[in-house]
């Protein structure tokens, strides 16, 4: 089962789960992540070459999506 | 690092300049450059001194001091602005900080890293990451670049953009994450605070995080 988790206070909170095999819990999953987006998060997923890439629409083939708060110079 | 897309942060510093292998090497040479100007004076002054009075020795020794202090002033700024999980400045160490957030979000942190840097983030606080410009060591407010070779490294500021109360390991989680996205927009997006040997932000490191570093060293050298 795919995972949709946002970085917060309480250390990651699960947004939404989804299984491309149930288009119910896909659209809520979809449905949660873009709402995520218009708070100013940004959507990463972590690739098996250990690199990660900035999304703007769910990936539903990913098992994590990480919402993120934006980062800026110190 | 992936670069497809790159990092949405660095799009709005259009005036800085994406750093390459080239660039950070130049930037090292500045570095040096102004730390030596700065802190020649003072030598020549204290030498001077003693030349035309010894009796001036006090004085002299001060000069010297000065000149000695400015160059470990900037290694301690770079090595500051790293901030490993755990260490006095980390934001665990808060009082508004909740265990259970900590341990679930160093328990995410340790599922981004793998395996293999998990225990080294457990001992050290720092995250491991290799890149194409080099080996990082990821903290709560910024970063260390060890460049290939291992010899020379680079400290970043920076941090989550808004905080507020989010435990260590998401911070760290946050600028992990932001660095795999994009290693040349994360380093434009950061402040250099300071770019010098190794051995000079390695003796300021907090004594239980110097190991990261020795592990990047190593990364750094097995790379080039």
């Amino acid at each position: 089962m795919a995972r949709l988790i946002r970085l917060d206070r309480t250390g990651h909170t699960t947004l939404a789960e989804w299984t491309r095999e149930d288009p119910a819990s896909a659209d809520s999953a979809i449905e949660a992540f873009r709402r995520e987006l218009d708070a100013g998060m940004l959507a990463s997923v972590s690739r098996e070459d250990g690199t990660a890439e900035v999304v703007r629409d769910l990936p539903l083939d990913a098992d994590l999506v990480v919402m993120r708060r934006p980062i800026a110079g110190g | 690092m992936a670069t497809a897309g790159g990092l949405s942060e660095a799009a709005p510093l259009w005036w800085r300049r994406r750093p390459t292998e080239r660039t950070l090497r130049r930037d090292g040479h500045l570095w040096t450059a102004w730390t030596t100007a700065v802190a020649t004076p003072f030598f020549v002054a204290g030498g001077f001194l003693l030349w035309l009075e010894p009796l001036t020795f006090p004085v002299a020794l001060a000069s010297f001091a000065h000149g000695w202090v400015i160059p470990e002033l900037y290694a301690r700024r770079g090595a500051g602005s790293v901030v490993p999980i755990g260490s006095k400045a980390s934001a665990s160490r808060k009082r508004a900080a909740s265990n259970r957030a900590e341990r679930e979000a160093l328990g995410l942190l340790g599922d981004l890293v793998g395996h293999e840097q998990r225990d080294l983030l457990r001992r050290t606080g720092l995250a491991l990451e290799r890149g194409r410009l080099g080996a990082w060591l990821v903290g709560e407010r910024g970063a260390v670049l060890v460049r290939h070779g291992g010899r020379r490294v680079d400290c970043w500021c920076v941090r989550v953009a808004e905080p507020g109360t989010l435990p260590s390991g998401d911070r760290v989680a946050h600028l992990l994450l932001a660095l795999r996205e994009d290693e040349a927009g994360f380093a434009t997006v950061a402040n250099h605070a300071f770019s010098g040997a190794t051995w000079r932000v390695r003796r300021r490191m907090p004594k239980g995080s110097r190991p990261a570093l020795d592990a990047a060293r190593a990364a750094a050298r097995e790379a080039s």
